[in-house]
């Protein structure tokens, strides 16, 4: 798609009366390498995944590869604390069970990246669980997250081992933030303004995973981006607008991330992977190929 | 330019776009040039492919991929147990390739009646690839169209006939790189092209004298 901005679809958007999702539709539709019809077909497909990712994990049963992840997910559908019952937990749990799933290899959209792809059904699918909503209204979201995703692929980076954690989980959360309040019935100008108070919150995040694996903390981290995401979206509903103009925040993630040590993208040679008990765990449990008979 | 699908997407097995989908596809890439299922594979980890492999999975991927399993396909978890109860024979090795190699390379030795494909390649993220090396060519092939691969005697008007051959059949090339080891010896010839070459283009290619040996790969990406 044609649009690296999203000042510049918040215009098209208020120019035609249209959401994010419809503009981002269009766009990609523009691009000529797909229809319309393809594209809204291969994000139903997404959803049916992100689902069957929240179905598969909720009721626990899946270790990873290591055993150092995997049960948390359950645990949130029999909450204890004075939130239980709320959206805020169903984000949580269903943010928890897709990242478990993709820890024990099981199937899931990598949205915007494998290591962060328990955000964007956490959030959707917590607030679907709450609400009544069609799948086409949810189609239409995973078109206004892919939409930010986008213009944050071109202004700064989605990847973790380019700009730390920020660039992954982080920009989920802003991707998901947009996509929540269009969801929920807001304005365009109110999701870019979630997608802008959202990701000032996750700025600075690093990326360092115990053994460089997609598992601690990168599986709590997708459950925190989620309440990332709730908070933007509470905040834009309720008319909070972030002085910052969106596009400069995503800048700013852009420039964090160029400026970032390399401890800290994904390389485990900082932050919680660098602690004692990370390195300890990552010896013990993240058993690695060489020595291991295979056949 | 980006996709939203790019965004959305891919649908594939976890944990790690790089060290999964991309090592899956890496697999896919060796089965084809292999001519199919492997009865033997030497499997080859080098840099991050060996450090984080087996906590990714990427051993299994890898083993999912030359048993025809696409990214998305759930027994890439089993692929291993697969692969024995199948009779392919692997061996995974950690190494260190010598030259220049992204962080993520595997290489693959492959035997299949008789004949041996030596398969190097990348994953650059997103479930990305790039091939680097085949039979100890230096190559660059992504899988993302499909490709005519072959080796020929270092002749003139090779790439004439070829030419020629896909374009009566109207087999339209995106893509086209010839690279040899010296002058007058065998030279690789890698067409990538807007869909797969016809039987009959195959057929008029196989038959000119200095084509060694041909590959029609589909498009793996």
């Amino acid at each position: 798609m044609r649009i690296t901005a999203l000042a510049d679809a918040l215009a098209e958007a208020e120019r035609d009366g249209v959401s994010l999702g419809e503009v981002a539709l269009r766009a990609e539709a523009d691009a000529g390498l797909r229809t319309r019809a393809e594209v809204e077909t291969a994000l139903a497909r997404a959803l049916k995944v992100m689902r069957g990712a929240v179905d598969q994990g909720l009721p626990g049963g899946f270790k990873s590869v290591s055993g150092l992840v995997g049960g948390d997910a359950q645990k949130m559908t029999h909450p204890k604390g004075p939130l239980g019952g709320t959206v805020f937990t169903d984000a949580i749990a269903r943010a928890l069970a897709v990242q478990e799933v993709n820890a024990a290899m099981g199937v899931i959209v990598a949205a915007p990246t494998a290591g962060g792809a328990g955000v964007l059904p956490g959030v959707l699918l917590g607030l679907a669980s709450h609400r009544d909503v069609t799948d086409e209204a949810l189609v239409r979201a995973l078109a206004t997250a892919g939409l930010i995703g986008a213009v944050v692929a071109v202004r700064a980076s989605l990847s973790g081992a380019e700009g730390g954690c920020q660039a992954e989980t982080g920009a989920a959360a802003g991707m998901a933030a947009g996509a929540g309040v269009e969801l929920l019935g807001g304005s365009p100008e109110e999701a870019v303004h979630a997608v802008a108070l959202t990701m000032q919150g996750t700025l600075g995040l690093v990326c360092d995973p115990l053994g460089g694996l997609v598992e601690v903390p990168c599986v709590y981290r997708n459950a925190t981006g989620a309440a990332m995401a709730l908070a933007g979206i509470e905040m834009a509903l309720a008319g909070v607008e972030f002085p910052i103009p969106v596009d400069e925040v995503i800048d700013t993630m852009g420039e964090i991330g160029r400026s970032m040590d390399v401890r800290y993208r994904e390389t485990a040679g900082g932050g919680l992977a660098a602690t004692p008990t990370g390195r300890k765990l990552a010896r013990e449990r993240l058993v690695q190929i060489k020595g291991k008979p295979k056949n | 330019m980006v996709s939203l699908l790019d965004i959305i997407g891919p649908v594939m097995v976890g944990p790690s776009s790089s060290h999964t989908a991309g090592a899956c596809r890496i697999g896919l890439f060796a089965r084809e040039m292999a001519g199919g299922q492997p009865e033997t594979a030497l499997v080859e980890l080098h840099g991050s492919f060996a450090r984080t492999g087996t906590g990714h999975g990427t051993d299994r991927a890898i083993a999912g991929g030359l048993l025809g399993f696409p990214p998305d396909d759930e027994r890439l978890r089993q692929s291993l147990e697969l692969a024995e109860q199948a009779g392919v024979q692997l061996t995974f090795e950690n190494t260190k390739l010598r030259g220049e190699h992204h962080p993520n390379t595997a290489r693959l030795t492959l035997m299949r009646d008789g004949r041996k494909a030596v398969v190097v390649g990348s994953s650059l993220g997103a479930g990305r690839i790039q091939i680097t090396e085949i039979d100890g060519y230096g190559v660059e092939v992504t899988g993302a169209f499909p490709a005519l691969v072959f080796v020929a005697k270092d002749t003139p008007g090779i790439v004439a006939s070829v030419t020629g051959a896909l374009a009566r059949q109207g087999d339209n090339i995106a893509t086209l790189k010839v690279s040899r080891a010296k002058k007058g010896g065998d030279a690789i010839h890698i067409y990538e092209l807007d869909r797969p070459a016809s039987e009959e283009a195959m057929q008029a290619i196989r038959a000119l004298s200095a084509v060694r040996f041909l590959r029609s790969i589909p498009r793996i990406a």
